[in-house]
């Protein structure tokens, strides 16, 4: 087995699984009916791609593992989503601002990978693309209205932007595997995007009044299967089907 | 890469029976989700695309697919293919005529969809009274593939068909 190609792939479906899985929460507890539909609507729309990770995953491993026993059965430490993406929907505006910092990486990632030498990676960034450039319209949107909006959202979403700043570096962080895919024409550099990542990021922010945290210091780990103490609690959430009826299937 | 939808024509009027499922006044030839369809010996190949990754439809579709081949004595050959990816480009002339009728404005070419769904321009036509005094309610509508939009004269909201290039 390809055990870089095979970790590379989780290092891409599992930020979207867990970003997902964090949308899904809200799913009849959005703050408006509109914005409800529009979080779900973006975590179906995660799911669809990382099934199609996974399933390549499961061909990679060439076992008896399937896209499920990959997504759904590992311990915590074995994720290795970034940081970013387990963080919790403390507010609206930690939600919009999760999906903006994210989004923005999301979609100038996909666009790289569109041009990867593995053809099916290569065929689901294409796919991926289209999807995500609607969630970048949909959370930069909001960041201009919550930024530019009344002085409560205003604050807010000021918060939220602060305090998920630290977990932003994390994004450009490369694995052994991301770097061994990278040689390989494979996979992304994102070390050449992480300068276009911020001045864009940037760039919303100041035209929503923001601004924009001049930070130091960064967290990091999740690359690693460190995660933060919420990661727990999604997993258990996650899992628990799969865990308390041991190879069910729908 | 298949561009055009190779289809052999016998097996047409049997895929023209299948609907979508969250769309049921149109086939799936109309959505131009089936790419390919071959009859080879006496196994019938099928390639279908999603509209959305996350299009719950699709495994519907494919059940449906192996329903309708069976009952015309074929078996059936499944494939979900991702490129090259769905556009609504692929949705037939009769296919948008159907959508406005259901309820469902279909979709703008892609920079008039654009003005559309950031609310700059009034261009989506109400499929109620045909105004164009039409706004965005939300950008994400019932079905991924749907933003949800109101008509200011008759008050009607109704869905978009959004543009996906």
């Amino acid at each position: 087995m390809n055990t870089n190609l095979y970790n590379y792939l989780l290092g891409i479906a599992d930020n979207s699984l867990i970003l997902g899985q964090r949308l899904g929460e809200l799913c009849g507890h959005g703050p408006s009916l509109e914005t409800d539909i529009a979080l779900t609507n973006i975590s179906l729309d995660l799911f669809g791609q990382v099934r199609s990770y996974y399933q390549y995953a499961a061909k990679v491993v060439g076992d008896n593992r399937d896209e499920d026993t990959i997504a759904m059965m590992r311990p915590e430490r074995e994720y290795v989503s970034v940081l970013l993406v387990e963080q919790p929907n403390t507010d609206f505006g930690y939600v919009i601002a999760r999906q903006f910092l994210f989004d923005v990486y999301h979609y100038m990632f996909l666009t790289e990978l569109q041009s990867s030498k593995d053809e099916t990676l290569a065929a689901i960034a294409k796919k991926s693309i289209k999807e995500v450039s609607y969630h970048v319209r949909f959370s930069s949107d909001w960041i201009k209205r919550l930024g530019d909006g009344t002085e409560e959202s205003h604050k807010r979403i000021q918060n939220a932007i602060n305090d998920l700043w630290t977990y932003t570096d994390e994004l450009f962080h490369q694995t052994e595997a991301d770097k061994e895919m990278i040689n390989e024409g494979v996979g992304v550099d994102t070390s050449k995007l992480k300068e276009q990542y911020y001045k864009h990021v940037s760039e919303v922010l100041n035209e929503a009044t923001l601004v924009v945290p001049d930070l130091k210091y960064f967290q990091k780990g999740g690359k690693q299967g460190v995660h933060t103490e919420h990661m727990g609690y999604i997993l258990a959430e996650l899992q628990y089907m799969q865990r308390a009826y041991p190879n069910m299937s729908w | 890469m298949i561009e055009h939808a190779d289809i052999d024509t016998e097996l047409i009027p049997i895929l023209d029976k299948v609907s979508d499922p969250e769309i049921p006044v149109l086939t799936i030839l109309d959505m131009g989700v089936v790419r390919y369809a071959k009859l080879v010996d006496d196994l019938v190949f099928i390639k279908i695309t999603p509209t959305y990754s996350g299009c719950p439809a699709m495994d519907v579709i494919a059940d449906d697919i192996t329903t309708a081949f069976k009952k015309a004595g074929y078996n059936v050959n499944i494939d979900l293919i991702l490129t090259p990816a769905w556009t609504t480009d692929w949705i037939s002339e009769e296919g948008r005529d159907a959508l406005e009728k259901y309820g469902i404005a279909p979709p703008l070419e892609a920079d008039a969809d654009k003005e559309a769904l950031l609310g700059n321009k009034r261009i989506v036509k109400c499929t109620n009274c045909g105004s164009h005094n039409t706004k965005l309610v939300s950008q994400f509508g019932s079905t991924a593939c749907k933003a949800l939009f109101q008509c200011e004269d008759c008050q009607e909201p109704f869905d978009y068909f959004k543009c996906l290039k």
